[in-house]
């Protein structure tokens, strides 16, 4: 204590700095930098979790590179991404756009869009997995039935089933993104819609020379987020395909649960912790690549 | 919500001083009604799981919004099962402690990195910024090791240890306490507080709204987390509602009412919350986008 007494104020600083961070510090190097460095060596090994671990170079990477199943998985994986994003981003920027230009029961309607990121993505899983069931089942086709239209195979049909699970991820996402784009829309300064009043501009030009520029930071920003949720998609497709998962033949399999097969299914420790690596190097490019991209334009 | 009401006038005005009046007021009702519309459709989904979990097992596949005679008798069979009261109480105490957790020591950090200069600050701070770029998938693999390791698989521990603490978290705690002036703090070390006294007593009280956010964004976080829960658990008991859920879903003959009730259960607890504190979280929600 008298040790204590003796230090400066600086140094007393220091000390509980210390104090203070010791065990977050602990926490970072023991369940995130050594987990990160872990994944990266066991990528180079052979292990099936019971036998030895054997030093397998870089064979984990070539079985991948010569894997048409990961051709696949990558592939539905981008999938995800490319429809996924732009769709959620311009339904939800339209949705902000004329919910801000309305005052009547405008708490209401945004708490209706709103609502369905509260819930739990498995849980919506199910509800969306039975909409899709084949009559007289699903409401989806319940409902087309009724109306006499001929029946939809949603889950069923390697060409309909990535987009039918990726609705309610989008769906459950929307809220989210019309509540930060909102935001965005009223930090705009309503100087420059003024000026533009003033000089006759059509709303259309407002749009695309005023509100769209300055809303970039937004737009950066969501793109990025939301990109790196559907390169992660897991709990939707799990949980509407579980009899087979990824299925059918593959065509919904994303790469997270490719790893999730490979892990703890096969228990191929090596070939699974290689397409880890992958899919950390996949988000890095990716969002490396937006921002660069989106930020020079 | 100062800035809305500002805007709103020039919006109004602009369309009053369009020339055909009319029109323009259609204009709006036209967007209103699609507005609405579309709200209707977005709450479809979570109206369907609840009124068919209230519905007898005959018109489940009807296209009734409204069930003919609502009734909860699906909730009394699901939960006398005993497995869904166990998986909620797990998650619930799951989402909670971790909530707990990463409210005390992500706003500790946060406060530290932000009020205190010690050597090694900047690589702290840049350490634990690098930890946003793991994607928790490439992790899952050596917890589980390490898990197996130490014996924490199958267990509470094992459940949450890994989200303890967030870098999100961190951060979102760092911005704002930048906007806690120096000075108080200056004043309450004159008063003779100690470090910790200060963080607890001056700093924190003045980030409510922020301890808010972040609480809500690790609760709903944990709540629906699937992945690692699924890896960790394998007795029934331990499971967590997602995880339970996706086991009962995938159960031989589970009627769809049944599974409905399940996601209900999963899902109508956070639907509350979010309708009693509604624009206290979306205000929360907004910091933590885009602050974080």
């Amino acid at each position: 204590m008298t040790l204590y007494r003796n230090l400066s104020i600086r140094q007393k600083q220091i000390v509980w700095a210390w104090a203070f961070l010791a065990l977050p510090v602990l926490f970072y190097s023991v369940i995130r930098f050594y987990p990160t460095g872990n994944a990266i060596l066991i990528s180079f090994q052979d292990w099936n979790l019971l036998g030895d671990r054997t030093w397998a170079g870089f064979d984990n990477y070539a079985k991948l590179m010569a894997d048409p199943v990961f051709w696949k998985v990558f592939q539905n994986t981008f999938v995800y991404l490319l429809l996924g994003t732009p769709v959620s981003l311009v339904i939800s920027f339209v949705i902000a756009y004329h919910l801000d230009k309305l005052r009547f029961m405008h708490g209401f309607l945004r708490m209706l869009y709103f609502l369905p990121f509260m819930t739990s993505a498995v849980a919506m899983a199910w509800v969306w997995r039975w909409f899709y069931q084949p009559v007289p089942i699903g409401l989806f086709n319940n409902f087309l039935a009724s109306v006499g239209i001929p029946q939809v195979n949603f889950l069923n049909s390697t060409t309909n089933a990535l987009p039918s699970i990726l609705a309610p991820a989008v769906w459950a996402g929307l809220g989210f993104q019309i509540i930060i784009f909102m935001a965005g829309l009223r930090a705009i300064p309503k100087s420059y819609y003024e000026a533009a009043k003033i000089d006759g501009v059509s709303t259309w030009t407002v749009l695309w020379e005023i509100t769209l520029p300055l809303l970039k930071p937004t737009i950066v920003f969501l793109v990025v987020f939301s990109s790196i949720g559907f390169l992660r998609i897991f709990d939707h497709v799990f949980n509407m395909t579980s009899q087979n998962p990824g299925g059918p033949l593959n065509s919904t399999k994303p790469l997270v649960l490719m790893i999730y097969q490979t892990a703890f299914n096969s228990f191929d420790m090596g070939y699974a912790a290689a397409q880890t690596v992958v899919l950390f190097l996949v988000l890095l490019v990716v969002s490396l690549l937006q921002l660069r991209l989106l930020r020079d334009r | 919500m100062a800035v809305v009401e500002e805007i709103r006038p020039t919006t109004d005005a602009l369309l009053k001083s369009a020339p055909p009046r009319r029109p323009a007021n259609l204009g709006q009702f036209l967007r209103w009604l699609l507005l609405f519309l579309g709200g209707i459709a977005m709450v479809m989904p979570i109206a369907f799981m609840i009124s068919t979990s209230l519905k007898w097992p005959h018109e489940v596949y009807n296209l009734r919004l409204i069930p003919e005679e609502p009734h909860l008798e699906n909730y009394t069979y699901v939960l006398e099962d005993g497995r869904f009261y166990w998986w909620f109480l797990n998650s619930l105490l799951i989402a909670t402690i971790t909530t707990i957790s990463n409210v005390l020591f992500d706003s500790l950090v946060g406060y530290t990195l932000c009020k205190f200069r010690f050597p090694g600050r900047y690589i702290i701070f840049i350490a634990i910024l690098s930890t946003l770029m793991i994607p928790t998938e490439m992790l899952v693999i050596p917890w589980y090791l390490m898990s197996q390791q130490f014996g924490w698989l199958d267990s509470y521990w094992g459940i949450m240890f890994p989200g303890l603490m967030t870098a999100f978290g961190t951060f979102l705690m760092k911005q704002f306490f930048e906007t806690v002036p120096d000075d108080f703090i200056e004043a309450a070390r004159i008063d003779g507080l100690n470090e910790l006294q200060i963080w607890w007593t001056v700093a924190m009280p003045l980030v409510k709204p922020a301890l808010a956010a972040l609480a809500i964004f690790v609760f709903l976080g944990n709540w629906t987390a699937f992945i690692w829960p699924l890896i960790v658990t394998n007795s029934v008991e331990m499971y967590t509602l997602p995880v339970g859920l996706s086991s009962f879903g995938d159960e031989a003959d589970v009627a769809w009412e049944l599974i409905m009730t399940g996601a209900a259960i999963s899902t109508i607890p956070t639907l509350v919350v979010f309708l009693i504190f509604q624009r206290f979280i979306i205000r929360g929600v907004v910091m933590a986008g885009l602050k974080g």
